[in-house]
């Protein structure tokens, strides 16, 4: 299932220790926050920000007699992840509770998804820095409710630890939550940072969740041991809640170099969670005395199963926006894109599907890829704005890329034109006529135009004739100055050398 | 107006008819709770200014407008949250808890326009089974005010048996609602799972917990049951019931079958209860129907099967009692885990601790295959075998207890003997099944019950049957306390 | 018979704690009832999907459509112990 050994891509420090070589593997136990409306069992609505339990009504803060009901979007958004991650769907499919006491979780268990979950046995594949590509094995998409939020208050630091109390706030608690858990086939810190880049691009790609992992939305625990290449699987330990993608990367780097040392210190490692702290770069070891959890799932009993037929999961599929592997391999095969190019309009699901609409109205499809990912994306990138909001609409941009091609527009002046549209919202006829700034290609004008200029110029007319051809540049300056560089260059150097050559 | 005869449908009568005000009938019943509940124990509380603010609100109303049971009074187990109302589950854990919201049942009862006198005692948590595990209050049996009334819904089968409301509402998990009927010679119904929503009902085990109606008749249990059920979808697991549940009217049994079960007659029967039981056959008999005896093998494990899951399921529902949001919370503690561990210890009584501990025992790492999956393939097995039965009778029959009602503090020192009184009731709660209990006569002057279980959904057939019995033993009896009050 | 440690570990997961006689007690009350319980092991239990709920029922959902909140006073109105909307715990670590 997960897709072999993945290639070792060399990372210096991290994967050797001073007696040797060790291999270092990494699973990755992803929670998306989903964007649904309501939250996973009760109909209070998903919000972020808000005054501390407002959010809140007797089911999701546990009130004794309250009951669960699922969000029939919540499944639908589940069933998506697990598709585009390749999973197969289970048609029969339970929640069960996990048991545990913590003062966010106000059932005393949180409803989860334990040996029936959604999807099983899925994979993507990350594309590294370099453009190879390897494959992650995804071993599970379940769903559950997401907690409530701690504030630890008092203490010098506001940390858990050293704390005088906490307060507990409601609004997050019962959030739909779909848990990816992946297989242990990343070996480097910066496989399982490309692992987590491409599964956010995926989530955003999909549309179900606001993967932002500063607001939470998006939480990344990962699963890291360390072994002599060969052996078998090491102890491993729990990297939690790391909110960042490049605190997932120093985090496993902090942990991988703890975990070796120790090893070659003679000491050995012992189960536990461990914390980053990303000011000091430093790892604690967080419950190690605690006991180990037995979280008594079974089957939660106020809930139905679900059971999902072929019709659902092909409804649900045809919803699946194309992937963005997919996308780049379509762009580069049906529009010979450059791969760059092809990359970049597919790994944004908007920015693609505006190149599209464009190709299709221009016909040319490098030329509409060349301005949706220079123009197009430099301005978008430089003012902020979503490609949906911008004032030149693909319709637009055609225009503009027909009076380019049929050679009424100079690249530059198509250039400053689309400037002019971005500002204005107008489309490019209506500006090229206005300003007059259609490229001169009448053979008539451009001949009378040569004509005054040559009579008027004996001295370098002659020079040319002698076989100067750099004379030529001063003339072409001479008919542009004149035309205000509005001179169809190709057709002037065409008409200036028959006319110089008398 | 006499109290004592009152049957729900005798109230809404007097209602309709404009000879009673609904003041005026919920002062008589507030009356008799003020006669004889110091000696009853019944109520853990006594709602006098609501009900009565209901009651003027319903005479206010012209009599044309008014719904059918508009006005007519009843009382709920203390495990139905009412906004608003203190709803404890007679345990010091959740003294003070004001629900937020109102039970599903109770929203019915107040769109049929009933007015809630108040809560009832039971069991903590509804383990129990004579209403001795109360933190507040013991309730006494109103046949005999040393023993039991029963339980877990001691305090609803009690203050219907006291005449103290016509009817009430209980909860039923493994007899809770048909076992203290039987004792104190009332009839109580478990419907169907699934035909009554449990949201609002303060839960024990979530798969085998149902409401239903504690009645002084069979058709008040038609009449209240067709008011509380119906799919909500605040609960996923509720179905409600295939058409509305009109009032029983079948005096005659021609041409249904009664398959007695034999399990339960045995050694754990006693004579007393024996013998009324097969006057009850005998009355069958002579309204037509046929009684045979049938076995369901299954069925005996019903119990074991039952002390797995029902703690299993309590354990986890009941983890929420954790000092945070609601309930009481232990003073003092040094930290998180202090406090919680001293805030259940504190605020749990003793069998509900009991309980809490199997429950996690069983569902713990290396037990879980051993006990709960055994106890789930059980549950299977006596479905089937109930699906077997019910190919060849229309419903099944047994003695609601195998005693009557005890005295109280006999069985205190031995649960497993006070668990064996639910032997005959169980098996309908781990099979989903119907199951009614009505008064079949007295053994000593103490009443004892006789079980109907009919197929799932069979509610309205049930009644019927239930009603032709229930006609055919003509009974009348009432215990001394509402005689008393004559 | 379950042992002693047995005992005090699923009251510690249980978030119960127990006086030395009430463990003791507890150690025997409690092998009793598992006793009794095992007794399902005598049943051919072979073959049998185990039962979570006795009436089937599937696929029940709701619609992604908000509901009513409860007021912030109305939500902890309840809590033992309250500041700034927000129910309090002691220290936790
Ligand atoms: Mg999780
Ligand atoms: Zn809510």
């Amino acid at each position: 299932m997960s897709g072999g050994m993945p290639p070792r891509s060399s990372m210096p420090g991290a994967g050797d220790g001073a007696s040797g070589e060790w291999e270092v593997v990494i699973g990755l136990e992803i929670h998306v926050q989903l964007s649904t409306n309501t939250k996973m069992f009760c109909s209070c609505p998903v919000t972020f920000g808000e005054e501390p339990n407002t959010m809140v009504c007797p089911v999701c803060l546990g009130h004794p007699g309250t009951l669960p009901v699922a969000n029939e979007r919540a499944v639908e958004y589940a069933t998506r992840i697990a598709l585009a991650l390749g999973c197969r769907i289970a048609e029969h499919t339970v929640f069960h509770r996990k048991n545990y006491f913590y003062p966010d979780l106000p059932k005393s268990y949180q409803i989860s998804q334990f040996d029936l979950p959604l999807g099983l046995g899925g994979r993507l594949d990350v594309e590294l820095d370099d453009g190879s590509l390897f494959p992650v094995g995804v071993t599970r998409v379940h769903m559950e409710e997401d907690a409530g939020k701690l504030v630890h208050a008092g203490g010098a630091t506001g940390r858990i630890h050293g704390a005088d109390y906490s307060l507990v706030d409601f609004n997050r608690g019962g959030t739909p939550l779909v848990e990816v858990v992946s297989e242990p086939d990343m070996r480097t810190p910066e496989q399982a940072r490309a692992y987590l880049t491409q599964l956010k691009g995926l989530l955003e790609h999909l549309g179900v969740s606001d993967v932002n992992m500063e607001e939470g939305s998006l939480r990344c625990d990962a699963n890291v041991s360390v072994r002599r290449p060969g052996a078998p699987l090491g102890v491993k330990t729990e990297l939690k809640n790391m909110n960042s993608f490049r605190y997932v990367q120093r985090g496993l780097e902090a942990e991988i170099e703890r975990q070796i040392s120790a090893l070659e210190d003679g000491e050995t490692i012992v189960q536990a969670t461990v914390h980053f702290d990303p000011v000091t770069g430093s790892i604690t070891t967080l419950r190690s005395k605690e006991e180990a959890h037995d979280y008594r799932y079974f089957p939660e009993p106020d809930l139905v199963p679900i059971e999902i037929d072929e019709a659902y999961v092909e409804r649900v599929r045809a919803s699946v926006p194309e992937l963005p592997a997919a996308r780049r391999q379509r762009f580069v095969a049906d529009y010979g894109l450059p791969a760059g190019d092809a990359g970049i309009l597919a790994a944004n699901r908007p920015l693609g599907d505006y190149f599209e609409r464009v190709a299709e109205l221009s016909g040319d499809a490098r030329l509409s890829a060349n301005w949706v990912t220079g123009d197009l994306s430099a301005h978008l990138n430089s003012t902020g704005v979503g490609v949906h909001e911008s004032a030149v609409t693909p319709e637009a941009l055609a225009g503009l890329l027909a009076l380019l091609g049929d050679g009424t527009l100079s690249s530059k002046l198509a250039k400053d034109v689309f400037q002019v549209m971005l500002e204005t919202g107008r489309d490019a006829r209506a500006i090229v006529d206005e300003r007059g700034l259609g490229q001169i290609s009448d053979v008539v004008e451009l001949e009378g135009i040569i004509a005054a200029i040559v009579e008027a110029n004996p001295g370098p007319t002659e020079e040319f004739r002698q076989g100067r051809e750099k004379v030529l540049s001063f003339f072409v300056g001479q008919v542009m100055k004149q035309t205000k560089g509005q001179a169809n260059p190709k057709l002037l150097n065409e008409l200036l050398r028959k006319h110089l050559a008398g | 107006m006499e109290v004592f005869s009152l049957t729900a449908r005798a109230c809404r009568d007097l209602l309709g008819s404009g000879e009673a005000s609904a003041t005026e009938l919920v002062d008589l019943y507030l009356d008799q709770v003020e006669r004889v509940d110091d000696r009853v124990g019944a109520f853990l509380l006594v709602d006098r200014e609501g009900a009565l603010a209901q009651a003027a609100a319903v005479d206010a109303k012209p009599r044309a407008e008014r719904l059918p049971w508009e006005g007519v009074p009843i009382a709920l187990k203390d495990l139905l949250c009412v906004e608003g109302m203190e709803t404890t589950c007679a345990s010091r854990i959740l003294k003070g808890y004001r629900p937020p919201y109102d039970a599903t049942v109770v929203a019915k009862l107040r769109a049929a326009g009933l007015v809630l006198l108040g809560k009832l005692n039971m069991d903590e948590f509804a383990m129990g089974s004579s209403t001795e595990n109360s933190s507040v209050q013991l309730t006494h049996n109103p046949w005999d005010l040393e023993r039991v009334p029963g339980g877990s819904s001691g305090g609803s089968a009690a203050c219907v048996a006291a005449a103290e409301a016509p009817w009430s509402l209980g909860s039923d998990t493994g007899g809770s609602i048909r076992q203290p009927a039987s004792l104190c010679g009332v009839v109580g119904m478990k419907p169907t799972y699934g035909a009554v929503s449990r949201y609002g009902l303060i839960a024990f085990a979530s798969s085998l917990d149902q409401i239903g109606p504690l009645t002084r008749d069979v058709s008040d249990a038609a009449a209240l049951l067709d008011i509380i059920a119906g799919k909500d979808p605040m609960d996923s697991t509720s179905v409600g019931l295939p058409a509305p549940i009109a009032l029983p009217t079948r005096t005659d049994l021609t041409g249904l079958r009664f398959g007695v079960i034999r399990e339960f007659l045995g050694e754990a029967c006693e004579p007393g209860v024996r013998r009324v039981f097969d006057g009850a056959v005998a009355a069958i008999h002579a309204a037509g129907g046929v009684c045979d005896e049938l076995q369901l093998p299954s069925v005996e494990k019903g119990l074991a099967a039952y002390y797995i899951i029902a703690p299993a399921e309590a354990s986890s529902n009941l983890a929420r009692f954790d000092g945070v949001r609601f309930g009481h919370r232990s003073e003092g503690a040094s930290d998180l885990i202090d406090m919680y561990s001293r805030t259940r210890s504190e605020g749990f009584g003793e069998e509900v601790k009991r309980r809490i501990m199997i429950g996690t025992y069983v569902l713990s790492s290396g037990y879980y295959d051993a006990y709960y999956t055994q106890a789930q393939k059980t549950r299977t097995l006596i479905a089937d075998d109930f699906r077997r039965a019910f190919g060849q009778v229309d419903y099944l029959i047994s003695p609601t207890s195998p005693t009557v009602a005890f005295r109280i503090g006999e069985r205190t020192q031995d649960p497993l003997a006070m668990y064996l009184s639910d032997l005959c009731t169980i098996p309908a709660n781990l099979a989903g099944l119907p199951a009614i209990s009505i008064p079949a006569g007295l053994s000593d002057g103490l009443p004892v019950g006789l079980q109907i279980v009919g197929p799932h959904f069979s509610e309205q057939g049930l009644l019927e049957a239930a009603y032709a019995v229930e006609q055919g033993l003509g009974l009348s009896d009432l215990p001394p306390i509402a005689e008393a009050a004559r | 018979m379950i042992s002693r440690e047995e005992v005090e570990h699923i009251a510690r997961l249980s978030r119960l704690r127990f006086e030395e006689d009430e463990l003791e007690r507890l150690q025997h009350g409690l092998s009793a009832i598992l006793d009794y319980v095992k007794t399902l092991g005598e049943l051919d239990l072979d073959g049998l999907e185990p039962t979570a709920h006795a009436v089937d029922l599937k696929n029940v959902l709701r619609a992604d459509e908000p509901g009513v909140c409860l007021s912030q006073a109305a939500a902890v109105a309840n809590g033992p112990v309250v500041e700034a909307g927000q129910f309090v715990v002691p220290r936790i670590g």
